[in-house]
């Protein structure tokens, strides 16, 4: 029982000494983030004075760039599947090593998304309303966003379990291959599979919004996911190689960048048939695409983003598509910038915002999101930031045995 | 105090962990506040009864006068129902403006339950063809036939589907309601309606104190708080009394209609059965109980 305490005292004390610690590129790092979630709390104080009137959301458009962001957020979590799998299901060392960052990155994404939530919804101070046994009350099955809330909840508790223990056990020093472990592991597949599915569902489900109300919507939000979080992944594992001792094989970078290429071409497909049904058919409902990339009745503020989304992701999926490309660190970098803004432009706001525009009853309101909502969002971007480093600060001397039961970090 | 200032305050104190002092007084009562109220429908009749007598005196203390807050409750055998004959709409919006005064309304950012559609007679029923911001000298313009729209009571009411706190839902006389103190302005039914119905309280809403309509029902015209949902309710404190709607009485054309669908011989089931009826987007299946006619 002592040395139970005893392990966990030395495991906490020590990974709040390794976060305490570090260089100035650390530091100043840290100072940056701060910097953006102070005034992203200055920012938000004045949306709870003020009501959402802050953002440029109104009634035409009454979701926007925050629930645009949490889309978008959803499938960078859910894109610590294309780590899992290789890790654990074909055990291949490369990505075995790595896996954790995976999982950390998955972590601190839903982390986001919860916030996403809570600064969209207009009476923040009950959220409790969705915790049933504490008076609250979900409304299953027939709400998704209340199979949302489930879902995303449930993966970001699987996730820090399965992380957690993978770690503690490092820090013990044992093998972590205990059954309860290995299901966990296995059952965060179909879980990642769902929190976008459910994500998509939320969308498709409805009626009212026939740009979304697509079948399609689901496939098309897994395969975008599985571009986007690698596409961070890779550069963040790289500026990790670049400034600690972290150490990550090259065919692990490889083999991550050809999965992207699959799943950009998957992606653009999926899109390029949206596309075809919808112009070629010519319904009324083509209307959202044309807002969308050519703009209605001179309403036209979101076409470059969206011709720039398409055009990004088709240049990066030429480029994917080249081993020689892929695999130089200059042209994969450029590649995976391309990648994370063409499906952050296309999920976030050219998913939300033609989706409601024009509005049920045919009225154009063009919404651009206001200077409070974007820092406001920048804030919740850089807590994630945060709590990533953080994680992967602690990780990173656990996982290249700098710091274990018997040894101090390295500080 | 308003409404959601009181309500703030109270977050802000439960966030910085200052329950204790709140409940040794410096943050008033909480258990009578927004924060722990219940959901409507899980109150007992007695609680209620206490709350209304509280809201009458809080809304007194606000406005200046006295105002009562009821919770009538449906009707046994009645579903209500609607019809509007667009031949004799002129677009002249006496309804839109009738609904503010009657139910309420934010006059700071113009919250409108109602939202008349001027229509081209050559394209018929067209979302995609719709002007609600006409403003002509004299209506009806011509060439132009208008379509007022508000919230259609639908049977399978897809906001209601949607709502993940049962903030919403479609009482026993048919009408769809919504709990402003128990919705989170998640703004889910906003994105599932299909008839752009719902309004959200973007900032406090503003009524002022000499135009405040007095006779209110807790689910319907009662004062909305900052970051809630609204939206018609045949207005409620009228309709379960047995009188029309605002919007009916004020129609100088006679055109809109309301009454109660099981009656066989009421004005509804007269114009069902004798009149050319359509209702709104009829393939989501949604089923409204309100109708249009040509008369």
């Amino acid at each position: 029982m002592k040395s139970t305490v005893r392990l966990y005292t030395s495991f906490a004390f020590g990974s709040l000494r390794i976060i305490t610690s570090g260089n100035r590129y650390y530091w100043g790092w840290m100072l940056v983030l701060l910097t953006f979630i102070g005034f992203g709390a200055a920012a938000y104080i004045s949306q709870l004075q003020d009501g959402l009137i802050t953002t440029s959301m109104r009634d035409q458009v009454s979701w926007g760039f925050y629930i645009g962001n949490f889309t978008f957020l959803v499938g960078v979590a859910e894109a610590a599947v294309t780590l899992v799998i290789p890790a654990y299901f074909y055990n291949w060392r490369p990505i075995k090593e790595i896996v954790a960052y995976g999982i950390l990155l998955a972590v601190a994404a839903i982390i986001c998304c919860t916030l996403f939530v809570m600064v969209d919804i207009g009476r923040p101070e009950r959220f409790w309303h969705l915790l049933p046994g504490f008076g609250g009350r979900l409304n299953l099955p027939s709400s998704l966003l209340a199979w949302d809330v489930i879902a995303l909840n449930g993966y970001v508790l699987l996730n820090f379990g399965i992380v957690t223990y993978l770690l503690f056990t490092m820090f013990r020093k044992a093998e972590p291959n205990n059954r309860l472990f290995m299901f966990m592991v296995w059952f965060s597949i179909p879980a990642a599979i769902a929190i976008h599915m459910v994500t998509a569902f939320l969308y498709s489900g409805l009626i009212a919004r026939p740009y979304w109300n697509t079948a399609i919507l689901a496939p098309r939000f897994i395969a975008s996911a599985f571009c986007a979080g690698p596409a961070i992944l890779l550069v963040a594992l790289q500026l990790l190689r670049r400034f600690t001792s972290f150490h990550i094989r090259r065919e692990a970078i490889w083999k991550i960048a050809e999965l992207m290429a699959y799943f950009m071409g998957i992606n653009l497909f999926l899109l390029s048939a949206e596309i075809f049904q919808e112009y070629y058919g010519g319904k009324d409902h083509v209307v959202h695409l044309h807002y969308m990339f050519s703009g209605v009745d001179g309403h036209t503020a979101i076409v470059p983003w969206m011709w720039t989304a398409v055009i990004c992701s088709v240049l990066a999926f030429g480029m994917f598509l080249s081993r020689r490309l892929r695999e130089n660190p200059y042209t994969l970098n450029i590649g995976c910038a391309l990648i994370f803004l063409g499906v952050y432009l296309e999920k976030s706001m050219g998913m939300v915002i033609p989706g409601m525009t024009p509005d049920p009853l045919g009225e154009i309101f063009e919404y651009v999101p206001s200077w409070n909502e974007i820092i406001i969002s920048i804030g919740i971007l850089a807590i994630g930031a945060m709590l990533f480093t953080l994680m992967v600060k602690i990780a990173n001397q656990i996982l290249h045995g700098q710091f274990n039961v018997d040894q101090k970090p390295m500080v | 105090m308003s409404h959601a200032t009181t309500s703030r305050r109270d977050f802000l104190c439960v966030v910085a962990g200052c329950t204790a002092a709140a409940v040794s007084g410096s943050c008033g009562d909480l258990t009578h506040t927004d924060f722990f109220r219940k959901r409507f429908r899980e109150m007992g009749k007695e609680e209620l009864a206490q709350l209304l007598v509280e809201l009458d005196a809080h809304n007194k203390k606000r406005f200046g006068k006295d105002v009562h807050v009821g919770a009538e409750d449906a009707m046994p055998d009645v579903e209500f129902g609607y019809a509007l004959d667009i031949n004799l709409c002129t677009g002249c919006r006496r309804c839109v403006h009738g609904c503010v005064d009657e139910n309420n309304q934010d006059r700071d950012m113009e919250i409108q339950w109602i939202r008349v559609l001027e229509m081209e007679k050559e394209h018929g029923v067209n979302f995609h063809h719709a002007d609600p911001y006409y403003d002509h000298e004299t209506v009806p313009h011509e060439g132009k036939f208008y379509l007022p729209v508000a919230c259609q009571q639908c049977r399978d009411a897809p906001c209601v589907k949607s709502c993940p706190v049962e903030a919403t839902w479609q009482e026993d006389d048919g009408i769809v309601v919504v709990d402003y103190d128990w919705c989170i302005g998640c703004r889910c039914c906003m994105a599932s309606c299909p008839y752009g119905a719902r309004r959200f309280n973007w900032k406090e809403p503003e009524i002022p104190a000499d135009e405040v309509n007095t006779d209110m029902h807790y689910l319907g015209n009662r004062p909305r708080p900052n970051g809630v949902v609204e939206k018609c309710t045949f207005c409620i404190q009228r309709a379960r009394k047995g009188q029309y709607p605002k919007c009916v009485e004020v129609c100088p054309v006679g055109a809109r209609k309301f009454g109660n669908l099981l009656d066989p011989n009421g004005e509804l089931r007269y114009v069902l059965e004798n009149k050319q009826v359509f209702i709104l987007k009829s393939e989501l299946s949604t089923r409204p109980r309100f109708y249009y006619y040509y008369g």
